[in-house]
């Protein structure tokens, strides 16, 4: 890769210092410059801060003073782990949910034709355009009491459905209806991985459909639907905004808890502190599946 | 053999839409027979033998096993099994596993399976230390191996090949070839074979089944196939040929090309059709009177086929391809061409 970037770099006769200085590296650190600043400037210099932070005594606003261990302890101490342990239980079970839910759609637009499926992928990615609060203050307006669904019933039948908001299932449907595309579209692709003839080979050796599903088909798409299943559960450990709107209130998952010690609170370290916990959950999760999982080995590559 | 066939096909059609794959199949296949379809591609060949295995559904037409009409049972409910072109090895799985796997799917232990697995790869010529290897890790010719081990693990009543050694080196190629017939033998199965390549099927069958265009243009043993083709087709299908128009004339065949008269094959009547003569037919004219017309011409090309020597001549806008044994002395005259009437084959079209 390096040798054919190398070749592209036009090396003139002049022996100037310069062009010494560019020849020293290769062309590719060159071309990976512009990215490597803004990353370091817009990722790694926000996350350093954080951490800095976290170890500031409460309440401080500089990031230069004497380290303590006190925001830690404190979210021990001030029972902080519940909204951590609600935020987890939301990203699990949002994660399994989303995985039953994609596996048939994926499927069947595996399946569809070309035009077809171009269509269903469509659809599915539109929603993508309006702001994810709006399309979740929708929901509210449509499940809430004397909303559209329980308006609607108690004027035809006058029967009365009541709120189907303010629970924890409504904050999971909303993770769930807010994640889809990013559980389905790698399983798209790890479906991709399988074969049609091996698949045929399956059954034409005997398979049953259950068997061809869990010999065949689920080992090859592993490594998307392991993709898919990360991405989900990485960001519904963030989630906000479900909890916010469908939940009102009736829980608080950390990312709240992280927003109201940065703002209301004016507690940055507390928040800070809140945010490294989270980044170290989110990444051992990384870490794990990625550790665990050879994706070489599951696309047949290894060599 | 037995009296019943185990596989028969009765005027089985299949249409995609307008486009007609395969017209008007009929055909018989006995117990343990290596019979072989052969055609080019778009013959419909690979079209046929998807219904043959109940990957595809005839559009007319019926699919007898054993005398039963299996048109509509399912691939996994049939007791035949393919192997692939692809080979569609499972990818995820050791050497062991891809061929124990017909075995699990009938549940059988992992010990039976083990034992059943090994045998079917010695059959195959597999060692069995590569029973724990992954199956990407094995060569070209190791995963044909593979592939027909799980093929004979499931021990199907009809063996299934759809042109597996495709992308083979020759050598590699003629060497599975062989094996494959010795398999055969070996176990006494039906195997039912397609390839593109006259060649391969002439090495390995019993008969074999000519297809163009979607229709069993011949069918016959190796041997009269290549003796009495039926039609032009299937006498160029051989191989190289001369092809020579000519019209009836007095009893005899006139090549206006050429300017010659040429005698009728023998038993046949002069029709205005087309002559085929196969290269290694034709011979140098050189002293001794010919028996049939004679092409003047002009040698311009020579080339070696391992153990035949090609060579070309020139004959107005003709070119004629002449075979001759490389060790046998080179033609003193290389101009003067014939062949006798009953190496040449007459064809109304």
């Amino acid at each position: 890769m390096t040798e054919a970037l190398d070749m592209v770099v036009p090396v003139p006769q002049t022996k100037s210092q310069g062009i010494a200085l560019i020849k020293l590296l290769p062309a590719g650190f060159w071309a990976a410059l512009p990215i490597l600043a803004l990353l370091i400037l817009g990722f790694l210099a926000p996350l350093l801060m954080v951490l800095l932070f976290s170890f500031m005594p409460r309440g401080s606003f500089s990031p230069f003073g004497i380290p303590t261990l006190e925001n830690y302890i404190d979210i021990f101490t001030q029972k902080f782990y519940i909204s951590f342990g609600w935020s987890l239980f939301l990203a699990a079970i949002s994660t399994f949910l989303l995985m039953i839910v994609s596996y048939p759609l994926a499927v069947a637009i595996k399946k569809a034709a070309p035009k077809r499926a171009l269509i269903l992928t469509l659809l599915i990615v539109a929603p993508l355009f309006v702001a994810e609060n709006i399309r979740l203050q929708g929901w509210v307006f449509f499940l809430d009491k004397a909303g559209v669904l329980d308006g609607s019933v108690k004027h035809m039948t006058g029967f009365e459905i009541g709120s189907l908001v303010t629970n924890v299932p409504a904050i999971v449907f909303g993770i769930v209806y807010i994640y889809l595309p990013f559980m389905l579209f790698p399983m798209i692709m790890g479906l991709a991985n399988v074969p049609p003839d091996v698949k045929e080979a399956a059954a034409d050796m005997g398979a049953t459909k259950w068997q061809m599903f869990r010999d065949i088909e689920l080992p090859l798409a592993a490594p998307g639907i392991l993709i898919g299943s990360l991405l989900c559960f990485v960001i519904s450990l963030g989630a906000f905004s479900e909890s916010k709107f469908l939940g009102k209130g009736v829980l608080v998952t950390i990312a709240q808890d992280i927003e109201s010690a940065f703002t209301f609170g004016q507690n940055w370290p507390r928040g800070s502190a809140l945010s490294v916990l989270v980044i170290l959950l989110a990444g051992s999760a990384v870490f794990l599946a990625m550790r665990k999982i050879d994706l070489e080995k599951m696309l047949g590559r290894s060599q | 053999m037995s009296a019943t066939p185990i596989l028969q096909l009765d005027k089985v059609d299949k249409f995609f839409n307008d486009v007609v794959a395969v017209e008007r199949v009929t055909l018989d296949i006995a117990e343990g027979e290596f019979f072989t379809i052969v055609g080019p591609s778009g013959s419909g060949k690979t079209t046929l033998i998807r219904m043959l295995v109940g990957m595809d559904k005839p559009t007319n037409g019926d699919i007898l096993l054993r005398g039963e009409r299996i048109n509509d049972v399912p691939a996994n409910q049939r007791p035949t099994c393919m192997v692939f072109q692809s080979l569609a090895l499972f990818p995820h799985m050791s050497v062991g596993e891809n061929v124990a796997y017909p075995l699990k799917c009938r549940g059988l232990d992992k010990a039976a399976r083990r034992k059943r697995a090994e045998e079917c790869m010695l059959l195959a010529h597999l060692p069995t230390d590569y029973y724990d290897r992954p199956v990407t890790k094995c060569s070209g010719g190791e995963r044909q191996r593979v592939a027909l081990a799980r093929a004979l693990a499931f021990d199907p009543d009809i063996l299934f090949f759809d042109e597996p050694l495709s992308a083979l080196d020759y050598k590699l190629k003629k060497l599975l070839e062989k094996e494959l017939k010795d398999i055969q033998r070996e176990t006494g199965k039906t195997f039912i074979y397609i390839t593109h390549s006259l060649e391969e099927a002439m090495v390995m069958s019993d008969r074999i089944g000519v297809m163009n265009m979607g229709r069993m243009v011949q069918i016959g043993a190796p041997r009269d196939i290549y003796r009495a083709p039926k039609n032009r087709f299937v006498s160029e299908f051989m191989g190289e040929v001369n092809v020579l128009p000519v019209k009836a004339e007095a009893g005899q065949l006139r090549c206006e090309s050429l300017d010659t008269l040429f005698k009728v094959p023998p038993g046949k009547e002069a029709i205005d059709g087309t002559l085929v003569v196969r290269p290694e037919d034709m011979r140098f004219v050189n002293g001794a009177e010919p028996e049939n017309g004679v092409v003047a011409g002009e040698g311009f090309n020579e080339y070696l086929l391992g153990s035949r020597i090609q060579y070309q001549v020139r004959a107005g806008e003709m070119t004629f391809l002449v075979e001759k044994q490389r060790d046998s002395a080179p033609p003193e005259v290389q101009s003067k061409l014939t062949f006798s009437p009953e190496n040449s084959m007459l064809f109304a079209e």
